[in-house]
């Protein structure tokens, strides 16, 4: 039982130096990954008064606009086949989820990787298929050797493109005054991609930023690296996840990114437009887009009443601030999608039940 | 969405290998890991090879993964 050892020292020395310090640190963390990882866990009730760890944007699924889930149900709906991550499945739209296009008849193919959905178009050239191409850098590369690969291939793949990086998102909440955020723990996968020296804009601003891994041991680990900053009043990008992330990150990736892509704005859900934080087709490989190609509007439709997932993905609330959380939003009766995704805030809070300290 | 397991490269067909994760045979594509060679540890997330490890850094990763405690034992 090393882990669990060296895991308690580490939640011990977190717990030390917060209580050193005149005041309390706000954590935030971008991946949702890590969120289940806290939850999961129970490292938020362990760590003491000090510090409060909040979830930001970090689940794909849950930051994909209203309009656009709402866009992928109406493309099912007019004879397009849509290829999705399962996650989105049940994203309720203004209308329907696409698991209930599905259920009407609409063609709605679940897949694992958007190279998947080029060999489902490949066997299927009698359909007409779209990608919804939703994530963050990790799995955007994905969807540009998918793009690129077309290129050359069938000529009935196209893709709803609402790729975002998280750069952009994260210097917004920075930027928002009714928003404390002291630090933040950075995605390990975003970072294998984009390297740890993405980050050094948030820490100019005078937050510490650490990457890390995926285990508790990762984020506690992490947490004590942040503290430490912080108690000696420093701001700096740190590596935690060492293990897969380079500062540069992946030079054939970037390159890839690069090639295909070119920065756009960029819908948030809960945080709204921002400029530079998506990914739009680049030249030539414009004529993948699903958007073009079928004149599939992506239109700003309102939340559902009452979802307060937009404060939520900001870290403005916490799920249990909801009145709707774990009444009448549950997992098996979602309002928004921080309950339906695995990696949401209120999901994965209603799983754990995570409180807020 | 954004997780990536490790796997090792048992055979390589072009910009495609065989990663052995866990046990499982996976298909893998290695374009943004053009320096791989078979026997090479990589970390995988939807069907592509992201980042190369070293052996002990895989390893660490697995057990990490793979030793299952609880944090109300500690
Ligand atoms: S609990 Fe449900 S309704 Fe409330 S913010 Fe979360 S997803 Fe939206």
């Amino acid at each position: 039982m090393k882990t669990a050892e060296a895991l308690s020292q580490e939640i011990a020395a977190c717990r030390s130096i917060a209580e050193s310090l005149d005041r309390r640190v706000t954590v935030m963390e971008v991946c949702g990954t890590h969120t289940v990882a806290i939850c999961r866990s129970g490292l938020a009730d362990l760590l003491g008064e000090n510090i409060r760890l909040v979830s930001g944007p970090g689940c794909p699924v849950c930051v994909s606009s209203q309009g656009y889930i709402d866009a992928a149900v109406a493309a099912a709906r007019a004879g397009l086949t849509v290829t999705t991550y399962g996650d989105m499945l049940r994203v309720p739209g203004s209308d329907m989820p696409l698991a209930a296009a599905r259920g009407e008849g609409a063609r709605v193919v679940t897949v694992y990787s958007a190279l998947e959905a080029l060999y489902y178009a490949e066997a299927h050239p009698d359909e007409d298929v779209v990608f919804a191409a939703v994530g963050f850098e990790t799995t955007a590369p994905a969807t540009a050797l998918a793009v690129k690969a077309a290129a050359g291939g069938p000529a009935n793949f196209t893709a709803l493109f609402s790729h975002k990086r998280i750069l952009p998102a994260m210097m917004a909440l920075v930027a928002a005054e009714d928003l404390q955020i002291d630090a933040f723990l950075c995605p390990g996968h975003v970072s294998v991609i984009v390297g740890s020296e993405e980050y050094e804009p948030v820490a100019a601003t005078g937050r510490p930023c650490v990457v890390a891994g995926f285990e508790p041991l990762d984020v506690a680990r992490a947490l004590r690296m942040i503290l430490e900053q912080v108690r000696s009043g420093e701001a700096r990008v740190e590596n935690e996840y060492t293990r897969a992330v380079r500062p540069g990150g992946n030079p054939a990736a970037k390159r890839l990114l690069e090639e295909v892509f070119e920065p756009a704005q960029e819908y948030w859900r809960g945080i709204g437009m921002i400029s530079e934080s998506g990914l739009a087709p680049r030249g030539g490989f414009r004529r993948f887009d699903a958007a073009e190609r079928h004149g599939i509007d992506i239109k700003e439709v309102p939340e559902p009443a009452g979802c307060r997932c937009g404060e939520v993905i900001r870290g403005a609330i916490d799920p249990e601030d909801c009145a709707l959380f774990a009444d009448r939003c549950r997992p098996t009766s979602p309002v928004g999608p921080c309950m339906v995704s695995r990696e949401g805030s209120c999901g994965a809070h209603y799983r754990y039940s995570r409180r807020p300290a | 969405m954004c997780l990536a397991v490790p796997g090792q490269i048992k055979s390589i067909e072009g910009e495609t290998a065989l990663v052995d994760i866990a046990g499982n045979g996976i298909r893998a594509m290695i374009a943004l890991v053009p320096e791989a060679s078979v026997g090479d540890w990589v970390l995988v997330h939807a069907g592509l090879a992201v980042t190369l490890l070293s052996e002990e850094e895989a390893r660490e990763t697995l057990e990490l993964m793979q030793e299952k405690y609880s944090i109300e034992d500690s």
